[in-house]
Parts: structure tokens; sequence; C-alpha cells
């Protein structure tokens, strides 16, 4: 019998519809995008090529899809079996985010229905972190489905299908492991041809992959034990904060490395002083350390981590440090030249929250319809 | 111009139509023609009808016009003018004392009235050179009447009311102070330092630009506002780029590049060619010659500008060498380094959307932070 | 924490840290890419430059690119700036009453912008696909849009934000000058020049080789202030008519030489560089330590794969484990 069971309940709540009107008025833009062109509806020059559709919906979007790589980490690479109740629904989220990630991507392809070129070996680039990036990903999204397999084989009862993939399974979890930190360390790299455009404090040419690789996988323990808490919250179960509670240590700990590295670098690099300087780029670092400090203060102690509203309060400062971290390189405290400038217009940001809202209303329904919550957490 | 009647209160004048052969408002219309080429108003071109035609002017003042190395081009420009007879306006405007072209009288006498002009008139007669003036060897390469041209102008120039140096010769020593300039021509005002000659330069320059100048000085008793070659701004304060009707063919980038290819056919910009244009002060494509119709000037005809009236341009600077451009003037206009094809910076709207979806973010993290301490076992019920 | 897990997080940050630094001091194992002094290039002298336009407009036809109208007014193409359809453009450096050509301080000066060709492109090295490629004897920088994805790449690697994606089309593509090269123009395969250099009146954008342009670079560099230069027009191994003009000031630089490993677009002038919009660039091209990076890390997938047989050993170890009834 399976360890699973799924949510059950209505699934047009309040809370979902609310979702399924944004992600409808986004609609609107996203046809229009494809009818118009895509100076119809965003705002991105040539300046600044990648707007939020990038940076948001690909970049940090698939950093925040981070939780099933941090647990797989540590569930079956350090052999922590008891966070198991954790990995199905850190799946899920990881899936819905890299494959809305994915759609993102092409979403964002100016050449979209060219997409296939980048699948075709004679066209490969060796050269390019771009291309890492995309087959890594779109390989990575069929790790996550057959990683996720099983909640569904599960409820259509394909029982000899499950078999195989229980024997097999440790190859795609490997992969699972593997694939994530090739791209998301590509992420990083992909900054290093940028040059000058991105600001010295976040220009750390060959450190890149380092800390960007850290910082997913502190943002996919902080988004683990982010939906827990709403999941919780949301639709009620046992309370896994002692679980959360570690994860939350090992993340503060990750942070510090990664923080530690990271001013090592600059240190380095000569560049200490430019985080004194009194400019925008240098208030977004300070905003962006303290994001990034902040929770080794909240759940300093082993009782405070034991608060769920600490922990999750940890965890969202966390995540906001990951994403404000990708923001800055990549846009805010981005410059190509005198004259460029960039904001994303309403219809772009309307994409943008309409992918989310899908990401989310995707969630609900899956979460209610598949065994994906653990079984000892639902009443 | 509109052709309504202007209004010049009860003056008479029968006079100055009898005595030039055209109606009144041929006249007026010629005057304010004259105005409005000086940037002037129509009072000021009534002002300048009411002084012309005054029967009983004020004694008309005398001119001595000396020619020195020159062609007599300007004098024939200024002839060459047809509305109205503007030969017998000027001759009525002032008294002609000595002009070698157009007096009657020849030989000593003629030299003798120009002396006694003079020396009545000390300081109330108007000079106007025409033709440059050589000082090599003391001068002695143009002599009239068996003396030197640099003694006869400096002797007239003693007391002179007011000099004009007419044409690029007087102004600064036009072809025959071209390299290697064997007489030493010079302009007028070279050499009568401390004198302040007017320049209307050109090869030849245009009459009514001398026209103009003499008539506003008639007029109101003083001279124009000059630029720092003291040539009329009026005439000389914008160079013949900025006028030119070929100026949208450079700006286009549209240039012939051979006398009778596609691009000269087509009337396109002569800037390849070597026109001076671009380096040269003028108005010639504003008011043009020959009063003939549109289209009759250098470049109209096809051929490139030379920099006649420039010192420094012309007669020096070869006739199909590029120009340089000197300045850049509207219409000509071009976007700075960091001007982009951008849209508008922040919508108000994206602005609240994004601000709103923030606080979303931010408020249900809060709220369900305080839900998560708000008891630690299951509530069974499910909001989500 | 048991020191068992500290131990593993520690080796796991260490290996990860070793990794990096592995990668970079083996980046500077790919230094820039040599430049190719029989490559075509262009040399622009902002000094003799007349701001006549004639290179945007023979630009524009020959490559069939629209001009740009604004505010109703269809006289004049009023390209900003490079664009989905401007591929070659000219902006004035101005600074206080503008009133003197190529002065630093009131005055004003003419820039061209336009594709740098460089020797080292960050396009050519960031796109995923290869649709931008550096032709190997003409070193002509190419774009291919039936293999481009429209990622956009390429413009983020571009130092001068030369490529431009046409986002006002449904269908767009990447425009960037290609030295009037591309298919069905192909003026250099044809023994001629480019358009804009054929246009110019003045000489102000010459075409070449790179050793010949560099050289005719150094040699208005060596003149004195005042003298007269006879200045070619077109071709400079072959011009095809000459002008007199007095040798500026230049500021003693030709940008592109070496710059990010150099162009063979090359500019000089009497303005200093920063202020006619170049970037910031030091010798040390981008493409070089961006490709440093990604192949120490990912040469032949070796790490990758190393890394996937210790991670499936380790993952089969522990879920056998686990079944088995191991750590929980």
């Amino acid at each position: 019998m399976s360890a699973y069971k799924p949510l059950g309940g209505r699934v047009l709540t309040p809370a979902f519809l609310f979702f399924a009107v944004i992600f409808a008025i986004s609609l609107y833009f996203m046809v229009e995008r494809f009818t118009d062109g895509m100076g119809a509806v965003a705002n991105i020059n040539g300046g600044f090529p990648w707007g939020i559709w990038v940076v948001y919906d690909v970049i940090i979007g698939t950093g925040l899809a981070c939780g099933g790589y941090a647990l797989a980490f540590t569930v079956y690479v350090f052999n922590k079996g008891r966070y198991h109740p954790l990995v199905r629904p850190a799946l899920l989220a990881s899936l819905a985010g890299y494959a809305l990630g994915g759609f993102g991507a092409i979403f964002d392809m100016g050449r979209w229905w060219q997409f296939y070129n980048i699948l075709l070996p004679w066209n490969w680039n060796f050269n390019s972190v771009m291309l890492e990036v995309g087959l890594c990903v779109s390989l990575y999204i069929i790790v996550l489905i057959i990683e996720f397999s099983p909640a569904y084989l599960e409820k259509i009862g394909a029982t000899g299908l499950l078999k195989v993939l229980d024997k097999t399974l440790f190859f795609f979890i490997a992969l699972g492991v593997l694939l994530p930190t090739m791209h998301q360390s590509s992420l990083g790299s992909m900054l290093i041809i940028m040059g000058y455009k991105v600001d010295p404090l976040w220009q750390v040419l060959q450190f890149q992959p380092l800390l960007a690789v850290l910082t997913a996988i502190i943002m996919g323990y902080s988004i683990v034990i982010f939906e827990a808490s709403l999941a919780r919250v949301g639709f009620g179960g046992a309370d896994e904060t002692p679980l959360l509670a570690v994860l939350g240590k090992v993340s503060v700990w990750l942070m510090i490395a990664f923080l530690v590295i990271r001013f090592a670098v600059l240190a380095a690099q000569g560049k200490i002083g430019l985080i004194f300087a009194g400019d925008f780029a240098s208030l977004m670092f300070i905003i962006e350390t303290i994001l990034f400090v902040l929770p080794a203060v909240i759940i300093a102690s082993p009782t405070m981590r034991q608060s769920p509203s600490k922990l999750l309060f940890a965890a969202v400062s966390m995540l906001f440090a990951g994403a404000l971290y990708r923001f800055d390189a990549f846009l805010f405290t981005y410059d190509p030249g005198p004259g460029f400038s960039y904001f994303p217009s309403a219809p772009e940001i309307m994409v943008t929250l309409g992918v989310i809202s899908f990401e989310i209303m995707a969630y609900l329904v899956v979460v209610k319809t598949l065994p994906v919550l653990h079984r000892s957490e639902q009443a | 111009m509109a052709d309504h009647d202007i209004d010049t209160g009860d003056f008479d004048f029968s006079f100055i139509e009898k005595r030039l052969g055209v109606t009144r408002r041929t006249f007026l219309k010629f005057c304010t023609g004259v105005a409005a080429s000086l940037g002037l108003s129509t009072q000021a071109a009534v002002a300048m009808a009411k002084t012309i035609a005054d029967p009983k002017p004020k004694k008309r003042p005398p001119v001595i016009w000396l020619h020195g190395q020159e062609c007599t081009g300007p004098s024939e420009s200024l002839l060459r003018s047809e509305q109205p007879s503007l030969e017998h306006l000027i001759l009525d405007l002032i008294s002609l004392d000595y002009h070698q072209t157009l007096d009657t009288g020849a030989g000593h006498k003629v030299e003798e009235m120009k002396k006694k002009s003079m020396e009545e008139n000390k300081g109330k007669y108007l000079l106007v050179v025409e033709g440059a003036i050589p000082i090599k060897d003391g001068g002695i390469y143009c002599k009239i009447a068996g003396e030197t041209m640099l003694h006869a102008t400096k002797e007239a120039a003693e007391h002179a009311a007011a000099i004009v140096a007419f044409g690029s010769c007087a102004s600064w020593g036009g072809v025959q102070s071209a390299s290697p300039n064997p007489t030493e021509a010079r302009g007028a005002q070279a050499v009568l330092p401390g004198k302040t000659v007017v320049n209307i330069p050109g090869c030849p320059p245009n009459p009514a630009n001398f026209l103009g100048t003499v008539l506003y000085f008639v007029t109101f008793g003083k001279l124009p506002p000059l630029d720092e070659q003291n040539r009329p701004k009026w005439a000389y304060g914008r160079l013949i780029h900025e006028n030119c009707y070929r100026r949208p063919h450079f700006d286009a980038g549209r240039f012939a590049t051979e006398f009778g290819d596609e691009g000269h056919r087509k009337g396109w910009c002569l800037y390849k060619l070597g026109c001076k244009g671009p380096e040269t002060y003028n108005n010639c494509p504003s008011l043009e010659f020959n009063n003939v119709g549109g289209g009759v000037w250098p470049v109209g005809v096809g051929h490139p500008c030379f920099g006649c009236s420039e010192q420094g341009i012309g007669f020096n600077k070869p006739m199909f060498a590029l120009a340089d451009v000197k300045t850049h003037t509207p219409p000509n206009a071009f976007p700075e380094i960091a001007d982009r094809e951008q849209k508008q910076g922040i919508s108000p709207t994206a602005a609240a959307i994004g601000g709103a979806a923030a606080g979303v973010a931010v408020g249900a993290a809060l709220m369900a932070g305080k839900k998560a301490s708000g008891g630690s076992d299951s509530s069974g019920s499910q909001d989500a | 924490m048991e020191r068992r897990d500290f131990l593993k997080g520690a080796l796991g940050t260490g290996a990860a840290a070793v990794v990096c630094s592995v990668s970079s001091g083996s980046a500077e194992a790919r230094p820039n890419l040599e430049p190719n002094g029989e490559a075509v290039g262009m040399l622009y002298d902002s000094t003799l430059c007349v701001g006549c336009k004639a290179c945007v407009a023979a630009c524009k036809e020959i490559n069939g690119m629209e001009p740009i109208f604004r505010n109703g007014d269809e006289a004049y193409d009023a390209a900003a700036d490079l664009s989905g359809q401007t591929l070659n453009v000219i902006k004035i450096f101005k600074d206080g009453t503008a009133a003197v050509k190529d002065a630093e301080q009131d005055g004003f000066a003419f820039e061209k912008r336009s594709c740098m060709h460089c020797v080292d492109p960050g396009c050519v090295s960031a796109c995923p696909v290869t649709a931008l490629k550096q032709q190997a004897n003409t070193g002509i920088v190419t774009y291919d849009p039936d293999a481009c994805i429209g990622c956009r790449t390429c413009m983020t690697a571009c130092p001068y934000n030369v490529p431009q994606f046409q986002y006002d089309r449904a269908f767009g593509k990447i425009a960037k000058c290609q030295m009037c090269n591309q298919k069905g123009v192909e003026r250099i395969d044809k023994g001629m020049t480019t358009g804009c250099v054929e246009a110019c009146p003045t000489g102000a954008t010459l075409f070449g080789t790179r050793d010949a342009l560099l050289a005719e670079a150094k040699r208005r560099m060596e003149l004195k202030p005042g003298e007269i230069y006879n200045y070619p027009r077109g071709d400079v191994r072959k011009p095809d008519s000459y002008h007199e003009k007095p040798v500026p000031t230049y500021k003693n630089h030709v940008w592109g030489e070496k710059e990010a490993g150099g162009t063979n677009v090359m500019h000089i002038s009497a303005v200093s560089f920063d202020k006619l919009g170049m970037p910031p660039l030091e010798e040390r091209s981008y493409a070089s330590i961006s490709e440093g990076v990604q192949h120490s890390l990912y040469s032949y997938l070796a790490l990758p794969a190393v890394a996937l047989a210790g991670l499936s050993f380790l993952v089969k170890r522990n879920v056998d484990g686990e079944e088995n009834g191991g750590d929980s």
C-alpha cells in the first residue's frame, strides 16, 4: 500500500479561482505575443534583451524549483530516508516549476518555431553556455517526469511499470542530482560572457558556476520548507517541523559557506570597497546580504528552529535573497551602456503572474487528485 | 506676399514713379522685398520707400567709387538688376561723383572732379572700393591716371564717412590674391588699418546685398549688424549649406559623383563634386542671381559652389576638393551617443501590478507564518 | 550535526571548490583568438566624417531595411540607434556649445555604430545553435536565421550591443551588419567594397584587410597635426580617389587593435572613445574566459560522466540499503 494519498476535496476553491482569473488575463497577452511579436507585449529592447520572462520565469523560477534537487541530495545521497515524505510534494513543485520554466523559455524564444534547432547535434556549439542550459533543462524535465511518475502510476494502478521503475529509479535520481548541478551552475556561467555589463559585485567571472549552484541548493531547501509550511497551513496535516528544522539548519550552513566564498572572491578580486560605494549596486548587495544573513539570526538556536513560523520566515528570507541575487546580476544592476533602461510593462508582468498562477493551480489540482502528500500527514 | 495695399499715409510717390517709370505699387513691392531680405518689417519698408521717393531729399550723399585689380563684375552685376531700373535708383539715391565705368566723361577731367568732390564733401562721402589693391613694390602693379591704387585708396579713405568693399577682390583680395599672389594683392581692409570697412564679398556679389546694405544706411543712418569679418549679417550670416535646397539630398546621402551621372541629372547634392557650400557664408540659394526666376545660381544650374565669397576657400581650395562642413544646424539632426530605440520608462500600471504582486506574496507568507505558529496540530480544514 | 554528515558536507563543498579553482586555473588555457591580418575590415576615422549619413542610407538600401519615421515626418530616416531595421547609424557626441568639430570641450564629433566583426566574437561563442559564425577567410561574423532560435544570448554577449532582435515582428530575426556579404548581396565575394565605404564621400569609412587598415591608422597617428595629408577614399589598398586635408590631433589609440581581442572594424578619433560610447573593455575577451570555464567543466562530458557514475553508485547503495532496513 502506498504511503501517499490524494488530498481530495474541492478543486474550485476561492484560491484556485483567484489564480484562474489571473491566468485567464495573462492568456490574452500570451496570444498577443505570438500574433504581434514580443515588442507588442514586453519592454525588452536592444540593451536589455532578457527581461522578467527570462530572468524570473526561467532563471529564478527554476531556482525556486530546486526542491526536488535539494531533497535528492538529502534523501538519496546523504541517505536521510526520514525526509521521504517531503520528496513527492517537492518533486511536484519542481516539475511544475521546471515545466513552466521550459514553457517560459520557449515563449520567450524569438524564433520559437525553430526551437528544435537546439536539439539537432549538427547545430551544437560546444562553447555555448546556453546550449548546456537548454539541453540540460530539457533532459531534467524528462527526469522529473520519470521521478514523479510513481504518483501517477500508483493512481492508475500500473503495478508492472512501477516495479520496473523501482529497479531503475536510482539512475534517474542520480541524474536528478547531476543535471541541476550542471545547469544551475551554468545559469551562473551565462553571466561571464556578459562581461562589463554585469556589475562588478556580481561579475565574479570564473566563480559564477560555484556561487550559482550554491544559491540553487539553498533555494531548494528553502522552497521545501516554504511549500511544506504552506501545505500544512493550507491543507492541514502532520507537523513536519522537526524535519524542516534540520533542513533549515543545513541551508543556513550552506548560506554561510556561500557568503564566505562570495566575500573571499570579492576580496581577491579587489572589490570589497564597492560594497560601501553608496550607489544603487552597493545598496542591493547589502539588502541581498541581509536577506541571506537574517535566517542565521531567526533560526540560530535549535529552540528557535522548532517554531514553524520562524522556519517559514527564514525560508522566505533565503528565497528572496536567492531571487534577488539573480535579479540583481541579470537585471537590477545590469548596465549595457548609457541610455539603456528596462522596466517590465504591465502586460509583461501579467504574463509572468499568469505563469506563476498556472503553476499554483496545477499544484493544487495534482495534490488533490494524485497520491502526493504523505499518508500520515492527513487526518 | 499678399498684394494688399500698403498704408503710406498721404505721401506723394508721383516723383519716383515718373523717374523710374514704375507704378507706386511696384515700387512698394520692391521696397518690401528688400526690407524682407534684410529681415526688417513692413514699417521699415515704408520708411525706406519714403526716403528713396522724397522729391526733395536732403543733399544726396556723394559716392566715390574706386576700381583696383578687378573685372568690374560687381558693378556689372549691379547693373544687371532689373526691378526696377536699379541703376536709376542708385544713381538717384546717391550722387555718384566718380565711377570709372559709369562716368560719361574721361581723362584728367574726371580725376579732377574726384579730387574736388572729396575736398568739398570731406567727411561726408561714401567710398566704395571694387577690386584688390596690390602692395608689392609700392603698389605699382595697379595704376590709374598715374597714381597707384594703393595711394588712391588711402587718400580717398582718409575723409570718407563710410567705406564699403564691394566684391571678393576688395573684401579680401579675390582671384589675384591666389597663390603665389605675385602682386601681393590685398583687400581694402588690409591696406586701411584703423578704418572700418564693410565687406560685401562675392564673385560677383549679389547686387541685392550691396543695395540692401546701402538702403539700410540711407534710411536709418547706420550700418546693419556686421559679423566679425564686417560682412552684413543679414546676407552673410548663414552658410550656403544651411539654405541650399539640395540639402535634403545631402542629409539623405544622395550625391552626384560625376557630371552627367544619374545623381547629377536628378539634382542631387554636389558635395562629392567639391561643393564649398558647407563652408561658405552667403545667401545665394535664397536670392539667386539675375532676377530671371528660380534655380539661377551655381548649384542650381548643376555646378558645385566654389566658395567665391569666402576668404581661404575661393581661389584657394581646389575647385573639386571636399569642403569642411562647418556647422550642423537643423533640419539636420543626429542621435546622441546615449540615444536608443526604446519605449517609455516605467508605466504606472506596471509598477502598480508589480507592487501588488509582491505585496500579495509577502502578505501570504506573513499570514501563513502566523497560522503556522497558531497551532502545531492539524486543523483538518483546507483553505486551498 | 553528526560528524559523518559534516564530513560528507565538507567533502561536497570541497569538491565543488576544487572544480571551480581548476576551472579558473584552466580558464587561462583558452587565450584570445588571434587576429587574422587578411580578414576584411573597415577603418572609421571620426575626424573625416562630415555627418552626411550617406552610409546609413546606402546600408538601408543594400540590406533592404526600412527607414524609421518619427513624429509623422516621413522625410527623414530618424534612426536613433542600431535596431531590427538599422544596421548602421551615425551618432553625435556633443559637449557644451558643440561649436568646434572634433573638440572634446565645447565640441562635437561623429561616431559610426555597426558590427565590429570582432576577432574573438562573444556572439559566436555564446550562440547555442551556431547561428552566428565567423568566416574563416574573411573574418566576417555571419548570421543564419534558419538556425537561430531567437534566444538572444548573442545580444547579451556582444559588448557593443550590435545584434538586434526584431521585436516588432511576429516572426522576427536578429539583425546586424554582415559586411554586405550575406546571401543575396555578396558584395565582398564579388570583389566590391561594403556599401557604406562606397557611399562615404570623405573616406571616413575605409575598406581593406585588417593589416592594411591598421597600417593606415598608425600612419595617421604618426603625422603631425596640421600637416596636409592625402586621405584615400574607398579601398585603402586601391583607393578610387583622394582628398587633402590638414591632419587633426588624433587620440593616439586605434580602437579595435586589442580591445577584447581586437576587432576587424576599427575606429580612430580625436575624441576619447569612452565619450563616443565605446564600452570599457580590456584586452582579454569574455568569450575566452567563458569558454575556459565551460570546457574545464564539460570537456567531452568527462567530469559529468564520472560524477554520474559516482552518484549512481551512491544512490543505488542507499536505496538498496533502505529496502534492507538501512538508515532512516
